[in-house]
């Protein structure tokens, strides 16, 4: 009670409830990091040792951090400069290149970049001028006349390193880290990729110009650690502005990581996949749905937003088709399960379903063949299906020969949920034979 | 100060004048006192007699070769001309590491006597340009007796005899041209003067003037101005020599070139005319000040400015010819001259003097070496013509003689358009706070284990090291050219041989062992077109900038082209096989240019692979690399313990057996091993401290170091992966069993995929879901996927054996 007399009064829940969706959604959104990175302690250790050497001891380094999606290198690294910098002497020597290979596509534009972010002298404003040759040779004259204890040293972070190996020649890579191997200005080269076979893709003499140092961020989380992340993520933090808010939204935080079917759902994610991103989806949809009126997540929410963001793009799709056209897409599955994935054209398809209107339906239009040839069109834009080669002006589009892009169980999915399908058209689907 | 007797690019006659003085009938030819070089179409004819000095053609027209002449001679037809001649070296020609011997600042305009035998000392007459004076420094120039005790370092710059030297200053020379030029070469430091600068629109204008005036040419002054801060003892003899230039009686025309006449009002001092005066009232020996007066050039009028500071009347002459120049030519910069007054306060004393070429043959001292090449180029270039009467040195150049007292308003090149990257100098910005230097054993070592530090030696390479030394050497005494391929894997050490092998010769050539050369370095990684080589060969051979097509046209002119006194130029081509292209040009040319007889080119390339020749060269080009081929073998574990143990230097930081270890692991990449070595030092030094522990590197760490760098993180990842990957991973193997292929779509390993959740109790996930799966793992390279808009149809192979797959499971 008397820390609530110290607070000066408690804030209107509407208030409350805005603070929190957005201090929650700033720490899933990644725009904060972590206070210390979890379950990479050693990597962290080791990657802050390794940019404390170079920006202390000017001794020049090459790092590659390997991680699947999501696993958290840039976080690792960002954590990792963010204590970089408390100490003093790295925090006024250090200059600092961030390239991305989405980004900079070719060694062209990544030299433009990597000058214009080191403000050297050929710099005026925010251009660069000069050729890409006279760029590089600009470049590589100002390393070189660094040296080891008098210049500052330059840390060159490649974000998707593996796209900078298809650069040419692999001319950049080659120039970072032959100056990481001379007794130039000291650099540290820093590339993150998720693909495991990233040294595959250097050639020989860039490989071997490669310190070979390599952080594999391969975090294997039990579940236990897994639903303490979760409560983690969402848990208010004490210096929340109205505590008691705060004491109630993480109450029910912990009873909503007790029920046994949020269990459920969260052992399904974290079966299909570890990472922190998808949780982070996850919870995000979950908290979008917090108001006013209903300040706490309850179960519920969680399973829809389980179910959102499992569904199935394309069966969903399914579901907006006319019965024409799901008709058709039967009769696509009954000539696949018959000639066991071989292509088709229309004609089969017409002819297909021609046999299903003969044997069953009478409540059935018999459709004319625009009409047919219409619907299949309108399947093909959907990307339902695709044609077999993409020489589509040769043949006739009646005899174009085309795939399903769908699997049975999607389309018995969607069958299922569709609303007000005739039922002969449903046992059609079921059945065995054509 | 030198003159021009003619335009370049304008055709020369070279003719005997008089007769032969003697006859050699061994060799059939003539010798003859002097040589008359005349310009079709001007009426001109300048004569060379021996003991002149000359300029002569050279591949930088800009800057054309010093010589002495000390023999002219031809054959009975007269068709051939040729000259003995003593080379002078100009500041810049000479290698930067003598230049530190000579323990001063050296004037751009400065000379010095060559004695280096790798030039042959014969030319053509035909590549004469003209007469030049050069100017004996006189004793009070700084530095001779500095110079003179480091005499075995550079014969060069020999001692200089103080009494011919004084002679010489003061104009006793005259008689005894022999003694005055010796003086002047053991002086080795012949200042030169600038020239009036003859422009040749402002000789039209000028002639016109002359014209008019009806005024006699010819009057010729050496002017000295020497400068204040001139040493006071000394100044006496150093000061001027004046002398009166007589007209040459060979040729009596009207002089042509009218820049150089003395205007008589110019002695009067008229103000109007640009013209030089004001420097002298300033200098303390009043007797002079009429003869310095005189100096006539109509376009020397700003030399004084800088001095003239000091005097109003000087500065009121000044500013007015300042204005006047400043009408003439806007390209002038004229508050430069403020600061360059500073500049030139160093030298100690300068002549000045501009004379007339057509009277020279009359003059014998040698004292005069004035050339500026500065001015050459402006005369060259015709541009600022108008601007011509006013500058002796004028120069759109850098190098400008900032040292002489007359300066003229310092003209550059108009401040830079925007884009000027070309004067920004490429730097990191230096740090704030020093690097710390290693603290303890374990730093210590990591520093000496980095690739980039320099060894003191390189062991194991001996042999190599040896073979190229000896080629190179060989061929620089001969001044022959060659070419040699060095191939071997990456991290064998054969840059850094090289490097070495070039660290020594430079070091020889340093003490004179055998004659100096150029280095210079390219790689075909540090290019981004082949055909960028030849931008940067040139760059770093001349330091002119040039387009590719440009530079090609101008290194294949200088490596066909003969040039006197020439030296070898050694050429490092690192990543030969970068230098690809279709056709080839770019090897072909740089393996063609050691053939040419005149190139005295030694170029050595280094690549990968030994068969590089065979694989991507076509015919021609691998006929010209020849055969010299060198191949470095990857390093054995016992070379690479030696690297080490050479690298630590009894630096004791590695147990025995963790030594062992690295050796074993390894397959002779240099770097490689370097690495590990170094990553192990990291690894003991964050370990938790082990009371028992020696703090050493140990056979651990070793391991563990490595595990880091060369585990494949394959298994991890399939550990590391969820359950779902995993049991994706498990249905593409199940799919690939029951196909017998390595291969399966999407589609089929989903049923199989479906089927094994089930079998594990798990809710079948639904198909896009299982995409997810499966490019996820396809992002790691798990699997091997085509692009994904194909969906179920995409068909997926495993990037990792089967193998490594189950184990990984089963160990789960």
């Amino acid at each position: 009670m008397s820390k609530r007399k110290m607070q000066p009064a408690d804030l209107p829940a509407g208030e409350c409830v805005s603070q929190l969706q957005e201090m929650l959604r700033q720490r899933l959104c990644h725009q904060q990091l972590p206070d210390r990175p979890e379950g990479v302690e050693a990597q962290h250790k080791h990657l802050l040792e390794l940019l404390k050497r170079t920006s202390v001891h000017g001794e020049s380094n090459s790092v590659l951090i390997v991680g699947p999606r999501g696993a958290g290198k840039t976080m690792l690294l960002k954590c990792v400069l963010r204590d970089l910098q408390e100490e003093k002497e790295a925090e006024k020597n250090l200059l600092q290149v961030h390239l991305n290979g989405l980004l900079q596509t070719d060694d062209r534009i990544a030299l433009k970049e990597i000058t214009r972010q080191l403000h050297l002298e050929n710099v005026v404003g925010d251009k660069v001028f000069g050729s890409f040759a006279e760029n590089l040779t600009f470049l590589l004259e100002a390393l070189k006349k660094g040296d080891r204890s008098s210049s500052r040293p330059v840390l060159f972070v490649l974000d998707e390193f593996d796209l900078f190996a298809a650069h040419k020649n692999q001319t950049l890579l080659y120039n970072l880290l032959d100056v990481s191997q001379s007794a130039q200005a000291p650099i540290a080269v820093v590339g993150m990729t998720c693909r495991l076979d990233v040294l595959e893709l250097l050639e020989k003499r860039v490989k071997s110009r490669f310190s070979h140092r390599q952080i594999h961020l391969l975090s294997n989380p039990t579940f236990a650690e897994y639903l303490g992340r979760v409560r983690t993520r969402l848990g208010l933090p004490d210096h929340f502005p109205d505590s008691r808010f705060a004491a109630d939204w993480n109450a029910s935080v912990e009873t909503l990581c007790e029920d046994k079917s949020v269990e459920e759902v969260l052992r399904r994610h974290f079966h299909s996949s570890k990472d922190f991103r998808s949780l982070h989806m996850l919870l995000m949809l979950c908290l979008s749905r917090v108001s006013v009126a209903k300040p706490w997540i309850r179960p519920a929410d969680l399973l829809e937003a389980s179910r959102l963001s499992f569904a199935d793009g394309e069966a969903n799709m399914l579901h907006g088709l006319s019965i024409l056209e799901l008709c058709l897409i039967i009769a696509m599955k009954h000539l696949n399960d018959v000639y066991e994935g071989e292509p088709f054209n229309l004609q089969m398809v017409h002819n297909e379903f021609k046999k299903f209107l003969q044997r069953k339906s009478n409540s059935m239009y018999n459709f004319d063949q625009p009409v047919i040839l219409k619907a299949f069109e309108h399947l093909q834009q959907l990307e339902m299906i695709r044609p077999v080669d993409s020489s589509s002006a040769k043949t006739q589009r009646e005899f174009q020969l085309m795939r399903l892009m769908l699997d049975h169980s999607q389309i018995m999915e969607a069958l299922q949920k569709y609303p007000q399908c005739p039922t002969e058209v449903k046992q059609w689907a079921m059945s065995a034979f054509g | 100060r030198m003159k021009y007797f003619t335009r370049l690019r304008v055709r020369r006659v070279y003719e005997w004048r008089g007769k032969p003085l003697s006859f050699n009938r061994k060799l059939k030819t003539y010798e003859y006192g002097s040589l008359a070089i005349s310009v079709e179409g001007l009426p001109r004819i300048t004569v060379i007699k021996i003991g002149q000095h000359i300029l002569i053609e050279g591949e930088d027209e800009d800057n054309p070769y010093v010589a002495k002449v000390i023999r002219l001679f031809g054959d009975d037809s007269g068709k051939q001309k040729k000259a003995v001649v003593q080379w002078f070296v100009r500041v810049f020609e000479v290698p930067l590491s003598k230049l530190k011997l000579l323990g001063r600042e050296p004037h751009p305009q400065e000379i010095f006597y060559y004695q280096g035998r790798s030039c042959d000392d014969e030319v053509d007459a035909g590549s004469i340009l003209k007469p030049v004076q050069s100017e004996l420094a006189p004793a009070s120039s700084p530095p001779p007796p500095a110079l003179a005790s480091r005499g075995p370092a550079r014969r060069a710059l020999p001692t200089p005899d103080l009494t011919v030297m004084r002679r010489a200053a003061q104009g006793e020379a005259r008689g005894g041209r022999a003694t005055a030029s010796a003086g002047k070469a053991r002086a080795a430091e012949a200042e030169s003067l600038h020239s009036s600068t003859k422009l040749s629109a402002s000789k039209c204008l000028s002639a016109k003037r002359r014209n008019a005036s009806a005024r006699t040419p010819g009057v010729r002054k050496k002017l000295e101005l020497s400068s204040e801060c001139c040493r006071e003892g000394s100044l006496l003899s150093c000061c001027i020599v004046l002398w009166p230039i007589k007209l040459q009686t060979g040729s009596k025309k009207v002089p042509p070139q009218g820049d150089e006449v003395m205007e008589p009002e110019s002695m009067t001092g008229s103000l109007k005319t640009p013209r030089r005066r004001a420097a002298t009232p300033r200098r303390p020996y009043a007797t002079r000040e009429a003869e310095v007066d005189n100096e006539i050039s109509p376009m020397l009028p700003v030399i004084a400015t800088p001095r003239g500071s000091k005097r109003k009347s000087a500065q009121l002459v000044s500013s007015r010819i300042r204005k006047q120049l400043n009408l003439l030519d806007n390209l002038q910069d004229l508050n430069s001259d403020g600061e360059d007054e500073e500049e030139f306060v160093p030298s100690k004393k300068e002549l000045q003097s501009s004379e007339e070429e057509e009277e020279e043959e009359d003059e014998e001292e040698e004292e005069e070496a004035g050339l500026d090449s500065d001015d050459d180029v402006v005369y060259k270039k015709g541009r600022r013509a108008a601007a011509g009467p006013r500058t002796p040195r004028s120069k759109p150049r850098i190098r400008s003689s900032t040292r002489t007292p007359q300066r003229t308003p310092n003209r550059k090149i108009t401040p830079g358009t925007p884009r000027t990257p070309q004067c920004a100098t490429p730097s990191i910005p230096s740090r704030s706070l020093p690097a710390r230097q290693p603290a303890n054993v374990l730093e210590e070592a990591r520093t000496r284990l980095h690739v980039s530090s320099v060894p003191e030696s390189l062991p194991c390479r001996e042999q190599e090291f040896q073979d190229i030394y000896s080629f190179v050497e060989s061929k620089i005494e001969d001044g022959t050219g060659g070419c040699m391929y060095i191939s071997g894997v990456p991290g064998t050490g054969k840059t850094a041989t090289v490097q070495e092998v070039m660290r020594c010769l430079q070091h020889a050539a340093d003490v004179d062992e055998i004659p100096p050369f150029h280095f210079i370095e390219i790689n075909g990684m540090k290019m981004t077109d082949p055909h960028q080589a030849y931008v940067q060969i040139l760059q770093k051979l001349t330091g002119q900038k040039a387009t590719a097509d440009h530079a090609a046209a101008l290194l294949e002119k200088r490596f066909s082209n003969p040039a006197p006194r020439k030296e070898t130029t050694v050429l490092l081509v690192d990543e030969l096989d970068l230098l690809w292209t279709r056709k080839q040009n770019v090897m072909y040319n740089l393996f063609d240019w050691p053939t040419r007889r005149h190139a005295r080119l030694v170029v050595l390339t280094i690549a990968n692979t030994m068969d590089l020749p065979e694989r991507i060269m076509i015919n021609r080009v691998a006929s010209r690399l020849g055969l010299t081929r060198m191949s470095f073998q990857p390093y054995s574990f016992k070379q690479l313990q030696q690297i080490i143990m050479s690298r630590l230097n009894k630096v004791k930081a590695f147990e025995e057996d963790a030594l062992q270890l690295v050796w074993a692991a390894l397959s002779g990449d240099a770097r490689r091993c370097l690495d590990i070595c170094r990553t192990a030092t990291e690894i003991c030094e964050h370990s938790p401290a082990d009371p028992s522990a020696t703090g050493l590197v140990e056979v651990g760490h070793v391991m563990e170091a490595l595990n880091e760098m060369f585990s494949s993180a394959y298994v991890t990842a399939i550990k590391c992966a969820s359950l779902q990957e995993q049991l994706f991973l498990r249905a593409v193997i199940a799919e690939f069993r029951r196909l017998g292929l390595e291969e399966a779509t999407f589609q089929q390993v989903f049923v199989q995929h479906q089927a094994l959740c089930r079998v594990e109790g798990l809710q079948p996930i639904s198909v896009s879901e299982g995409l997810a799966v499966c490019r996820r793992l396809g992002g790691c390279r798990l699997l091997l996927l085509e692009p994904s808009r194909l969906g179920v149809l995409q068909r997926v192979r495993l990037n990792v054996s089967q193998d490594d797959v189950l184990y990984a499971l089963k160990a789960d």
